[in-house]
Parts: C-alpha cells; sequence; structure tokens
C-alpha cells in the first residue's frame, strides 16, 4: 500500500545534524579558529568580503568555517547578513593616493617617484610544494620599511599631467552613488552601479570574461598603469559637522588599466582606463574588474559591440554568484508536477504517432 | 566578535518591506506588469523562493494564517524549509488547510479548493519574464511589453502546432491579464492557468532573482493564449485519484516498482486528505483493506 | 498614380561627428513609384536609406509620410510605437542578408505568419494559408512551409524575406542591396520576381544598390550618391543613357565596360 512521503521536516533536522557533524569533521583534531582563518587564510577572508561587499574580517572568516571552507556559500552567508543592516549613507570617494601602499607596481614606466614595491606577491615564487609547511616551522620576521607618509602619486595623475589620458569620470557634483542592493536594478546602467556590480561580482567569472578580451574577443589594449595594494582611510562627512571624520582603515586593492584608444566619433584619441576596486588582497579580482569594466564602455567611447564582455546585460545579468549558484542549484528541487505534465505530452504524441502509423497500415492492408 | 543583530519580525526591516509594498502596491495597479524592485540577499538560495518568501514577509502580520506548498503538497522539503522559516522568524499560526490560511506561499500549483475573498496567494517565480525565451535582452523584452508586441509570442504557438499539431507548452504557459500584459504564471502546469481566471483571491507573484514583483488582482480576466481554431486545453487524467478518488484535479504519478506499475494520486495533498477524511475513498484505498484481511 | 507624394524627404542630413553621412538630401517619392540609391561603397547611401527608414535619426531634415487616413506625418516626431507600427504593417524592410531579416530558429511559414499575428490574426488555419499563398508568390515550394530558412539556399532566404514583407499588404519597402549576396543566376530570377510584386500590388519602394543593372531593372527614378552628397537625380533611362555629371558617366562606362 502507498503511503505518501511524510516526514520533511524530519529529514531537514537530521541533514542540519549531519552536516554538523562533517563541518566538525574528527573530533579528536583542534577546532580551528575564526582567529586562525582570519590570519592564516587571509585571501579566502578578503574574497569572502569581496564578493559579499562587506568588510569584516571576523564575520567573514566565520562565514568561512560555517560554510566548510565553501566560498561561495560563506560569501552567501555573509550577503545575508548585510542585507539586514541598516545603512546610514555612503562614505567620500576613497583617496587611494594616500594608501599606506604595501605594495605598487606599474608596467608602463620602469621607474617612477615612489617606486616600485613589490610587497606579498606569489609572483616570483616557484610553484613548488614546500614540505616544511607540513609541520609548524618558525618563520622569519620580514623586513619592513620605516613607514613613511610620502604620498604616493598615481600613475593615472602622471599621464593625466600632459592631457593624454581621460579625466576621472563626469558625474555631476550632486550625483549620489548609486547602491544596486537598495534600488532596482535597470539597464542601461550608470557606471558606478557597474563598477558596484562588478567589485561584488564573481572572481572566476570576471577571470574568464578579462581573459576573453585579451584573446581578441573584445580586444582592448590594455596595460598595467598600476596596481597598488594598501590601507586606506574611510571617511564620512556628518552633515552637523560639516566635515568629513574618518570611520577606520580598509585594505583595499585598485588597479588602473591604461588603454590605448585612436579616438572615435564620440571621443578625442587618448588613453582611456578600466578601473577595479575589491576590499582585501585580490590582483586577480581587480585586474579582471578592471579589464571588464573597459570593455563595458564600449558604447561610451563609440566602439563596436561584438564581444561577450562588452555586453552590458549579459555580463552584469550573470557576475552575481549567489544569484548564479542558488539558480542553478535550485534545478535540485521537485520539479514533478512539471515533469508529469511533459511526460503526460510525451506520452500523448507517441500515441498520435503510433496510432497515425497504424492507421497507415491498415490502408495499406486494406488496399492489397 | 561581533554580536549578531537580532531580527525584524518577518526578517525584513520595516523599510525594505514598504518598498516592497510599494512595488506590490504598483503591481496590483498595473495587472500583469512587472515590477522592478530592489530584491534584497534572503537567507536561502536564490531560486528557491526568495521572491515568494520576501513578498510574503512584507505582507504578514502576526493574525495571519500561513500555507506553504511546493508541487502543490505542504510537506516537501522546501516548504517545510519555509513555513519553518516564518514560524522562527515571525511566530505566525501556520496551517495545511487550503481554507484555513490567510496566506498561501506556492511553488508549481494552485490549491484544488477554490480561494476565496481575503485570501492572498503568492507565487514564487523563477523566470517572470513571458518573453525572455524568445528574446533574451531585458531592454528589448520590457519595449516589446510596453508597446504591446507580442507577435513574437504567437510565433511560439504557431510554431508548436506546425511541428507537434498541438501547442505543447504544459507549465508556464503564459496568459494576458486584463486585457494588456503577456504574463507568465510561474512553473505551475496549465491546469491550473484557469484558476486565475476571475479569482476572488490576490495572486501575488515573487522573482527574488530577476527582482520583479507582479500581481493579478481578485476578479480579473486572465485568458491563457491559444489560436482559434487551436484553443486553450487542459490535461485530463485518464483515471480518479488512487487514494481519494477525485476527478478533475491534477495528479501525480507515484511509481510503484519498477516493473512499470504505478498509480495516480492527488498533487495538493491537502486536498486529498480532507475528501479522505470526509468518506471519499480511491481504488487503491478500498481494496487494499479486503487485502490486509 | 495621385497627384500626392507618399513619402517627402527635405534637407536630411547625418553627420558622425565631423564626418558627413550624407547630406542636404530633398526628394517626393510617389506612389508606386521605385527610387533607387546608387552610389559605391561609402557614398552614404545606406546612411540615407537608415534615415529615411527611421532606422537612424538624422542630425538634420524631415521625413513626411502619408498615412492611410491620407494625413502627413513628420516620421522623426512620432512615438517609438507608432513607428514600430507603421515599420511592421504599411512597411517592408528588406535586408542585403536576410539572416538579418528573418528569424533563423522558426518556419518558413511563421516567418511569414509573424507579421499577421503581431497585428492580430489569431487563426492557426488561416495564418498558415496566407503564409502558403505567400510561399507560392515568391517561389518557394510550399511543402517547405514547416523548413526552417536554416536550411535555405541563399536566393529562397532572400525570397522568403521579401515574402516575409509584404503579407501586410504594406504600401512602402525599402530594400538595401537586395540581391547583393547572390550568384549573379539568382540574382536574375530574384530581381523577375521582385519587379513582378512591384507592379502587382503597386508597390512603393527605395532601392538602394552599387549595380546599375538592378537599378535599370528596377527603378523608375534614381539618385546618385557620392561622398554624401546626392549628385545626379532623374528617370533612370535618361541617367543611364545620359548621364550628366562625369562621375555618373564614369560609374556607367565602367559598368558598360564589363
Amino acid at each position: 500500500m502507498y503511503v505518501a512521503v511524510k516526514g520533511g521536516e524530519a529529514a531537514i533536522n537530521n541533514a542540519h545534524e549531519l552536516l554538523a557533524d562533517r563541518r566538525r569533521g574528527d573530533r579528536s583534531l583542534p577546532s580551528v579558529t575564526i582567529g586562525q582563518i582570519i590570519e592564516q587564510l587571509g585571501l579566502a577572508v578578503d574574497r569572502v568580503m569581496a564578493e559579499a561587499s562587506l568588510y569584516d574580517r571576523a564575520l567573514a572568516a566565520l562565514a568561512v568555517r560555517q560554510s566548510r571552507g565553501d566560498l561561495i556559500e560563506a560569501i552567501f552567508l555573509l550577503r545575508a547578513y548585510r542585507t539586514t543592516l541598516p545603512r546610514f549613507g555612503a562614505s567620500v570617494p576613497l583617496d587611494t593616493a594616500t594608501m599606506k601602499v604595501e605594495r605598487r607596481i606599474s608596467a608602463t614606466y620602469k621607474d617612477l617617484p615612489g617606486g616600485q614595491l613589490l610587497g606579498p606577491t606569489f609572483d616570483y615564487t616557484h610553484r613548488l610544494l614546500d614540505p616544511s609547511l607540513l609541520t609548524d616551522e618558525p618563520v622569519d620576521e620580514p623586513k619592513r620599511k620605516d613607514a613613511s607618509d610620502e604620498r604616493i602619486m598615481r600613475v593615472s595623475d602622471i599621464l593625466a599631467h600632459e592631457g593624454l589620458i581621460e579625466p576621472d569620470g563626469e558625474f555631476p557634483a550632486d550625483h549620489l552613488a548609486g547602491d544596486l542592493t537598495r534600488e532596482p536594478m535597470e539597464f542601461p546602467m550608470s557606471r558606478d552601479l557597474r563598477l558596484q556590480a562588478l567589485a561584488r561580482g564573481d572572481e572566476g567569472f570576471l577571470l574568464a570574461l578579462g581573459y576573453s578580451t585579451q584573446r581578441g574577443y573584445g580586444r582592448n589594449h590594455p596595460f598595467v598603469g598600476e596596481i597598488r595594494i594598501g590601507e586606506v582611510e574611510v571617511e564620512m562627512e556628518v552633515a552637523e559637522l560639516g566635515f568629513a571624520v574618518s570611520l577606520g582603515r580598509i585594505r583595499v586593492t585598485e588597479c588602473q588599466m591604461v588603454n590605448q584608444f585612436k579616438g572615435s566619433s564620440k571621443a578625442p584619441p587618448q588613453f582611456t582606463r578600466g578601473y577595479g576596486l575589491v576590499f582585501g588582497q585580490s590582483e586577480r579580482k581587480a585586474m579582471s574588474m578592471s579589464l571588464v569594466d573597459r570593455a563595458l564602455r564600449a558604447e561610451e567611447l563609440g566602439e563596436d559591440i561584438t564581444a561577450p564582455a562588452q555586453d552590458e546585460e549579459f555580463v552584469i545579468s550573470h557576475s552575481d554568484n549567489v544569484q548564479a549558484t542558488g539558480f542553478v542549484e535550485h534545478l535540485k528541487l521537485p520539479h514533478y508536477v512539471d515533469f508529469q505534465a511533459e511526460l503526460a505530452l510525451v506520452r500523448k504524441m507517441r500515441a498520435d504517432i503510433e496510432a497515425a502509423r497504424n492507421s497507415g497500415k491498415d490502408l495499406q492492408e486494406a488496399a492489397e | 566578535m561581533t554580536d549578531l543583530a537580532t531580527y525584524n519580525f518577518a526578517y525584513l526591516d520595516e523599510q525594505t518591506k514598504r518598498m516592497i509594498r510599494r512595488a506590490i502596491l504598483k503591481a496590483i495597479a498595473i495587472p500583469g506588469y512587472q515590477v522592478p524592485f530592489a530584491s534584497r540577499e534572503m537567507p536561502m538560495p536564490y531560486g528557491w523562493g526568495t521572491g515568494g518568501v520576501q513578498v510574503t514577509a512584507s505582507i504578514i502580520g502576526p493574525e495571519d494564517v500561513l500555507k506553504v506548498i511546493d508541487q502543490g503538497a505542504d510537506d516537501t522539503t522546501n516548504a517545510v524549509s519555509i513555513r519553518a522559516f516564518f514560524q522562527k522568524v515571525a511566530n505566525v499560526a501556520v496551517t495545511t488547510h487550503t481554507k484555513d490560511a490567510t496566506i498561501i506561499q506556492t511553488r508549481h500549483r494552485i490549491p484544488e479548493q477554490k480561494l476565496a475573498e481575503g485570501q492572498i496567494l503568492v507565487y514564487q517565480v523563477p523566470i517572470p519574464e513571458p518573453l525572455r525565451f524568445l528574446e533574451p535582452r531585458e531592454t528589448e523584452t520590457r519595449k516589446m511589453h510596453a508597446l504591446e508586441e507580442y507577435g513574437l509570442m504567437h510565433v511560439k504557438l504557431y510554431e508548436d502546432i506546425a511541428h507537434n499539431g498541438r501547442i505543447s507548452k504544459t507549465y508556464a504557459y503564459p496568459v494576458k491579464v486584463a486585457g494588456r500584459y503577456v504574463m507568465d504564471p510561474s512553473p505551475t502546469p496549465k491546469f491550473d492557468n484557469p484558476k486565475m481566471h476571475l479569482s476572488e483571491a490576490l495572486q501575488l507573484f515573487g522573482a527574488g532573482r530577476e527582482k520583479r514583483i507582479y500581481a493579478v488582482p481578485p476578479y480579473t480576466e486572465v485568458v491563457s493564449l491559444d489560436f482559434e481554431d487551436y484553443p486553450f486545453e487542459i490535461q485530463k487524467f485518464e483515471q480518479p485519484c488512487a487514494l481519494c478518488g477525485a476527478e478533475g484535479v491534477y495528479l501525480d504519478e507515484v511509481v510503484l516498482d519498477d516493473k512499470g506499475g504505478r498509480m495516480f494520486v492527488c498533487s495538493d495533498t491537502d486536498h486529498c486528505e480532507e475528501r479522505r477524511e470526509h468518506g471519499h475513498a480511491g481504488a487503491m484505498l478500498a481494496p487494499s483493506k479486503e487485502a490486509a484481511e | 498614380m495621385t497627384d500626392t507624394p507618399l513619402l517627402k524627404v527635405s534637407g536630411v542630413s547625418k553627420f558622425y561627428g565631423s564626418r558627413i553621412g550624407c547630406k542636404g538630401v530633398s526628394f517626393d517619392l510617389w506612389p508606386g513609384e521605385v527610387l533607387a540609391i546608387v552610389g559605391e561603397s561609402g557614398s552614404g547611401k545606406t546612411t540615407l536609406l537608415n534615415c529615411l527608414s527611421t532606422r537612424l535619426i538624422p542630425t538634420t531634415g524631415s521625413v513626411e509620410y502619408r498615412m492611410r487616413d491620407g494625413n502627413f506625418r513628420d516620421l522623426y516626431h512620432m512615438g517609438e510605437a507608432e513607428r514600430r507600427f507603421l515599420m511592421r504593417t504599411d512597411w517592408g524592410f528588406v535586408h542585403q542578408n536576410p539572416v538579418d531579416g528573418l528569424r533563423m530558429t522558426v518556419s518558413a511559414g511563421a516567418n511569414v505568419g509573424e507579421r499577421l499575428m503581431a497585428i492580430g490574426d489569431r487563426h492557426y488555419g488561416k495564418i498558415r494559408e496566407t503564409a502558403s499563398d505567400w510561399l507560392a508568390r515568391v517561389e518557394i515550394s510550399t511543402d517547405r512551409i514547416d523548413d526552417q530558412p536554416r536550411a535555405f539556399s541563399g536566393g529562397m532566404r532572400q525570397r522568403l524575406q521579401i515574402a516575409r514583407n509584404l503579407v501586410t499588404h504594406p504600401r512602402l519597402v525599402f530594400m538595401d542591396e537586395p540581391t547583393g549576396g547572390l550568384d549573379v543566376s539568382v540574382q536574375a530570377r530574384l530581381l523577375d520576381l521582385v519587379r513582378g510584386l512591384v507592379n502587382d500590388l503597386g508597390l512603393s519602394a527605395i532601392v538602394v544598390t552599387h549595380d546599375l543593372a538592378v537599378a535599370r531593372l528596377l527603378s523608375h527614378r534614381m539618385m546618385v550618391m557620392k561622398d554624401g552628397h546626392v549628385i545626379e537625380h532623374g528617370l533612370t533611362d535618361r541617367v543611364l543613357d545620359d548621364p550628366r555629371e562625369p562621375y555618373t558617366q564614369l560609374l556607367v562606362s565602367s559598368i558598360l565596360q564589363v
């Protein structure tokens, strides 16, 4: 006798218990602490903060731990928390020229004021697995330069002196930065919203799109004008005070891509820019973002739109990994009502064909 | 470590609820029109009912009685999960009885029992745009709606007939609302389309990932698209429900063994249970008593 | 022909930055008349065609169209809704590449029937019958009605595109190099067909072509363009047999030498 499936609730509870068990793993091993995640898996924490659009190391580390290291799941956890937070206002634009740089490189100049600073990069490591990391060997203290308050000029400022590069964006002074987490998103978008979407966008997706522009799908002749990583002050205007107060410092990665541009009916020949800015340390993301930002300016600059990376609706509609993972994975929810309808249709169509074939046979037989 | 904030009644903050209610009001004022809204990240994945949950969260009050169904059933895992969510964050009464509910959130079905005035049916919508698979671009589809350019929709139906001899769309079957907007009824089987027409209940549709809300106000015309010589038809089942004997309801096929044995039972579990309580019995229930002897 | 034009074009210019697309073009088009716009590539003829058909909005100038109610309307002051309605009912646009004017993934029947459904026809059988008639008129076997144009040859696709445009009995058709990508023998057949249809239906048409033979065969009047300007304008026979401008003489002689 058939018994209707019951006990969805119990099943869910059991699943959650098992999940908690697997998250903890072997109880004889110490549990990883939030502090350890922040300190030793810092780049994972940075990615979660960047794509969740919430700068909080401890919560991001908690999310990494809770998600068993599934970073998109961690991003999702942090986003679902962020969405419940009140919004007080917008900071004044970050002045990255005042950044305390830890890394700063330019590919367009051999040397430049402020120098090339490699900082903590994987770039010149040989990718050989390091057996010393199997045990907890002591690590030497790094050499540090004396902290100076020297302002390190941006490469874009150097080019701007000669008027060779387009100026910063042209929003009017009273333009309020958009926020796609608070306002309905509509196409076409303004560049501030687009940059916000890219900053939250999936690193892998943007990497692939940026890569595609280099391989000819919307080529835009990029040079890394500058990448800088370091801490920068966040300030906010408080209406009653009439001046900006500091809210603290955050670590960001900024990439200014300088792109060759021959000029068009809309703009004179000059260098144009693609921009990337990401919470924490993520050069790959900042660079990809700046390539895609530049590609998405095709229409503004009067270029032909021929490649996926130049297609605003395509890129922005698919860059969010929380949206993407949700929708892809929703396919595992029950769809049996719709499937039933399809099943009935296919059966009916097959029956029709069968009937038609048989009646054809009858006719043939009758004719014989 | 930051103190995790306590959550507001029904999870969403009041500002957000007001924003969503404004979108709902606009949607009701323009039946079938997709109103963009600033969909929030919700604590369940996109595609799993975030739109419906936001709509429900914005309209639910402490006095409401909530029913949640998925595939017509109250006990499918996602329905259980969403019902538990509202019990936790809004502490509202829940029910499985269609007639007792003030708000019914659904995925893929409309209850068999006729809804009454004062009830609200909230649909979870994955892709709100009925023209999406004909025209992928949002900018273009919005224009098509604005200019009422729906020829393409009929091209699709024409193709179906030309190739299959019938309109082969079985679910998410497009409808025209109040003689103006073409609307996707969400992936409910077309069997349920007639229930939308002149419904006494308010019908709200929430698409979280796609950030759209639309509505069919009570007593609004909802017409399934078709051709004069190929009129819209709903699915018919050859036998009644094996458990409650109901006819003219939507049935799920349940596979009983690996030898082709199967039975058909009500997809609306509440409807089925209620009928059985009232003494109705289908083929599978009646003889099984004898077999047990 | 009546004594009122169908289309009144005055002073249409289109600039791309400082570059001229076309400049100061004025003419009237009469009911039943076929006008050819000829010139080399880059002469501005396609820009002009796009301006006239409102696919591009010119920098200056106006185009007035006589609606079915007899009133003239300035095309550039119409709402988009009205303009799009006009384009799918009273006008046609035949693209050089049929891929741009057809839906390649729906059947030939649906391609022809789309305009009918767009204006409210809801009887499958009648739509199909009309589509079938039109396929026959453009010499496509009606048993291909359920095939997609992907399976059609270039000439068939072009004929299908024409049927798709004419099914609503438009009064004005724009054609952009309609024989452009086709073999010479296929071209001749298509030109014959178009000429027949234009005559039978009393269509007005504006045909852009670089091919003087096409202009000779199809058009009553022609305009010769160079560097965005109309340099010569007159009856087709007169322009081709007795060209006045040195550039036109060059064009005509180069054709004759071939």
